[in-house]
């Protein structure tokens, strides 16, 4: 690489490292720092007496039994479900493989509303009597999760070379052992990574959380929320946003120590022949060998994914005065005892136009970044460069979103940078969560290709520029669609920083569904779930859209 | 002033300290298809990738027409490289792939010259196809055609058919081998089969460890390998014990007449046996026989010669029992006197 191109790439390093510095490592270190030195001294009493507390330990044990418990019930109903969508080949398969992505880019706030629905005591599962439960919870997120899990494992097992379990069978292995021997150890490295995320996904879940488990059940995302605005002790919350990354960060270590030592060359196959027609019946009327997977996963389907989407939209249809649009219509007013300052249609409106902003910059930004780190530099201190760069955009996903929004109200509100009531403050905002989204969506694609081939047009005259142009555009414009889809998704359904941020005079839609849902009322009530219909549609709508641009493919996590 | 391609003194090592090249010096004059020949892990590619300026000199210099190159950037040297799987560029079609190093030119000329190479490389009507529905060999032409289009000055070819299978190999190595020279290239081929090697190359080098061994036309190798490592990879093999006694050597497999090289004119020496070189004939030295198995329409009888060393003697295939033994002797034109005595 020439000197101009090295200069190219410090400046396309620097302009997200800036992003990055000024809108999150600033605020959450001056939050931090914050608690920790609250008089220019550490406070190593006020630390210990944070410590103390049993609420402390009580919030830190819901959080890490919370996230173990859902990561676990995720990767169980998840791998047979890897299994039956991409091992096995039926009818309608495309569109169950698109249906179980719908949770994963739903709003959180959406997700605990439906739940919420479905578990009260006046719903049809009331009877269970686990409304605002640890298994609510749990239930909710696993919800939320199950695509990460059948997607991530769904993809490496597709491709895998089923030969080496024929050999296995030959060998007079049974089909149990066979799996358990030779399938399941090939699958490890996806399932430890799929896990991780998930653990990570629910350890720093705040919306759900919130509309789900209140108070009882709070893990220490929420927690952060409720000592900052609730109790206003900063000191606490620093200390809780530090515990979270170091939880968070933790998992990841552990998760990527794990992968390293199944990491080993796989035998994979590049075209799609591994699949074979499902199985259901066997000779006579005995099941076939895939009727069990078959069974499990139809019953996550019906049972965790369909069966909340159902009521939601039929208890939106439901209004105070009977079956109709009736909710629907109420949408155009500001609730039951004006609980609102604007209508939801114009928190909806404000929601796209934030989403959109917030998706300009994210993609943007983690386009650069995921440009910069696939990079393969000659020297070991420009790999290591590399490697440090790709982590620290990751660290958005282990900060809590809560953090991020009140680092944001104590240090952008002076000069240069005085963005306290401004309109960027939320899009700037969801775009710190969607920059490692975007990063993760693109960088694997980016990845993939085969450095001979930028080799092959260099040799071929093309220069740097063109190389860039001509080789990695036309995968980059493939990855796009979907980054696109998942910031808009992301920005759309932010709740946790936005929760802080937005004006009260301009709420988006999941700031606006969370407080439709705590206030009393029959009105408020439907409305919250019509405008939660409304929010999944739009973002289900713009996934849709995103997945049609570019094939079924999910970003390696 | 020196035409072609200069390679002197040239070193590559990578991050770990590992030297893949250890000072090669080299020369391809213009018109000149160069193979070089050695078993994989040699270096010979890593040389190759050096030379299209993929990997950079540890030390030495690079040439072209007398005029340094090692300073000019890959896309500055105006040298093609057609790689091993061919790195076709997916999300083009046959065409646009070939015209992919033809950007500056005019479109009409564009697209003349990717017909020409259609038809150079026998693909006529294939423009539009995409390139993942193409076989194996198929994708090779294409990539041949893309690396010609641009006529390079140099021709780079990294083991270009050692991803296909055996008949095609053969069948495209003496069609490659008229294709470059009706496109009138310079090239160096790297590969590790000496049949590939002898059918394209009009000069080859031997290398091993990072080093040229030696480097001539394909006879005079053939003839007169530089060393016993030189005959082994070229096929030869055994290497027996012999000495010069007047015209003649004699061997523990017999006598054989052949012109010792300069300077081994008498005492000690080694004689490397080719594939035919041990021929049955009546009276001659008796070999026991091991085993056998039929190949290419012939019997190759596994034989012990008299120092303990396997060797094959191939008589024609014919039904009946295999003998204890066979008697053999020496044919003067299927073996090489290497220097140097016992090693």
């Amino acid at each position: 690489m020439g000197p101009a191109g090295v200069v190219g790439w410090v400046v396309a390093a620097a302009v997200p490292l800036l992003f990055l510095s000024v809108f999150f490592l600033w605020p959450v270190a001056t939050m931090v720092a914050r608690g920790f030195f609250p008089d220019g001294a550490l406070d190593v009493g006020g630390i210990a007496e944070v410590f103390a507390r049993r609420r402390t330990w009580r919030v830190i044990g819901v959080t890490v039994g919370q996230s173990l418990t859902a990561t676990l019930a995720a990767l169980l109903l998840g791998l047979p479900g890897a299994y039956v969508l991409y091992r096995c080949r039926f009818r309608g398969r495309r569109l169950v493989r698109g249906f179980i992505t719908l949770p994963f880019v739903l709003p959180t706030v959406v997700v605990g509303v439906a739940f919420r629905a479905l578990l009260v005591e006046t719903g049809p599962l009331g009877f269970l009597g686990i409304d605002g439960t640890f298994a609510a919870v749990v239930a909710a997120l696993v919800f939320f999760n199950y695509a990460l899990v059948v997607r991530t494992v769904g993809a490496l097992w597709e491709r895998l070379d089923p030969r080496a379990e024929e050999a296995a069978r030959a060998l007079g292995a049974s089909p149990w052992r066979a799996f358990r021997t030779v399938t399941l150890p090939a699958l490890a490295p996806s399932i430890v990574s799929a896990g991780a995320v998930v653990f990570l996904f629910c350890a720093t879940s705040f919306g759900v959380v919130l509309t789900m488990g209140g108070l009882r059940y709070g893990t220490i995302e929420t927690e952060v929320w409720i000592q900052t605005t609730q109790f206003l002790d900063l000191r606490a919350a620093a200390v809780l946003s530090v515990l979270q990354l170091a939880v968070v960060g933790g998992a990841l270590l552990l998760a990527a120590r794990a992968r390293r030592r199944y990491d080993r060359s796989l035998r994979l196959r590049t075209d799609r022949s591994a699949t074979r027609p499902l199985r259901l019946r066997g000779p006579g009327r005995r099941p076939g060998p895939d009727a069990p997977a078959a069974a499990v996963t139809a019953a996550v389907l019906l049972g965790l994914l369909v069966l909340p989407l159902a009521y939601l939209v039929a208890g939106s249809l439901r209004a105070p005065e009977g079956w109709g649009l009736g909710n629907y219509r109420r949408l155009a007013g500001t609730g039951g005892a004006n609980t609102l300052t604007v209508t939801v249609w114009e928190a909806a409106a404000n929601s796209v136009r934030a989403a959109v902003d917030a998706t300009v910059v994210a993609v943007v930004v983690g386009t650069l970044v995921a440009l910069v780190v696939s990079r393969r530099p000659r020297s070991r201190g420009g790999r290591r460069v590399l490697g440090v760069l790709d982590a620290v955009f990751m660290l958005p996903l282990g900060v809590s979103a809560v953090t991020v929004g009140f680092g944001f109200l104590i240090t952008l509100d002076s000069p240069p940078l005085d963005l306290r009531g401004s309109a960027v403050i939320v899009p700037i905002a969801q775009a710190v969560v969607a920059v490692p989204i975007v990063v993760r969506t693109v960088l694997p694609v980016l990845r993939a290709i085969d450095p001979r081939l930028r080799e092959a047009a260099a040799v071929l005259g093309a220069s740097p520029g063109r190389v860039l142009a001509t080789v990695d555009g036309p995968f980059l414009a493939r990855g796009l669609g979907l980054a696109v889809g998942f910031a808009f998704a992301v920005s759309l359904g932010e709740f946790g920083a936005t929760a802080f941020l937005a004006r009260p005079e301009s709420p988006t839609l999941p700031v606006v569904i969370f407080r439709l849902i705590g206030r009393p009322g029959a009105e408020n009530y439907g409305m919250a779930l019509a405008a939660s219909v409304v929010l999944a549609v739009l973002t289900a709508t713009v996934m849709m859209l995103a997945e049609r641009l570019r094939g079924d493919r999910m970003g390696t996590w | 002033m020196v035409n072609g391609l200069e390679v002197r003194d040239v070193v590559v090592t990578y991050p770990g300290g590992t030297t893949a090249v250890d000072g090669v010096t080299l020369h391809v004059p213009t018109g000149e298809v160069l193979a070089l020949l050695g078993p994989s892990g040699c270096g010979k590619s890593s040389l190759l990738r050096a030379v299209a300026g993929l990997e950079p000199l540890a030390a030495g210099a690079l040439r072209w027409d007398g005029q340094p190159v090692d300073h000019l950037p890959v896309h500055r040297r105006g040298f093609g490289l057609m790689f091993q799987d061919g790195q076709l560029f997916p999300h083009r079609d046959v065409a646009g792939n070939i015209a992919y190093g033809l950007a500056d030119r005019p479109r009409a000329e564009r697209e003349r010259r990717v017909g020409e190479l259609l038809e150079l490389v026998g693909l006529e009507g294939y423009g539009d196809r995409a390139v993942t529905t193409l076989s194996g060999g198929e994708q090779q032409r294409v990539a041949l055609a893309r690396s010609l289009a641009p006529r390079p000055r140099l021709l780079l070819l990294d083991e270009p058919l050692s991803s296909l299978d055996r008949s095609l190999r053969e069948h495209l190595a003496a069609e490659l081998r008229d294709i470059i020279h009706a496109a009138g290239a310079t090239a160096v081929y790297v590969t590790h089969d000496h049949d590939e090697a002898f059918t394209v190359a009009s000069r080859i080098a031997v290398m091993s460890r990072g080093q040229v061994l030696q480097a001539d036309t394909p006879e005079r190798l053939w003839h007169a390998p530089a060393s016993e490592q030189v005959a082994r990879f070229l096929g030869y093999g055994p290497v027996v014990d012999a000495v010069v006694v007047g015209e003649e050597l004699r061997t523990p497999v017999g006598p054989v007449r052949v012109e010792p090289a300069a300077g081994e004119a008498a005492g000690a020496v080694r004689l490397a046996l080719g594939p035919r070189a041990l021929v049955p004939t009546e009276g001659g030295t008796p070999l026991p026989v091991g085993g056998w198995r039929v190949r290419r329409g012939e019997r190759e009888l596994e034989v012990t010669l008299p120092d303990g060393q396997g060797a094959v003697v191939r008589v024609p295939a014919e039904d009946g029992a295999v003998r204890e033994t066979v008697a053999v002797r020496l044919a003067a034109e299927h073996v090489a006197v290497v220097p140097g005595g016992r090693p």
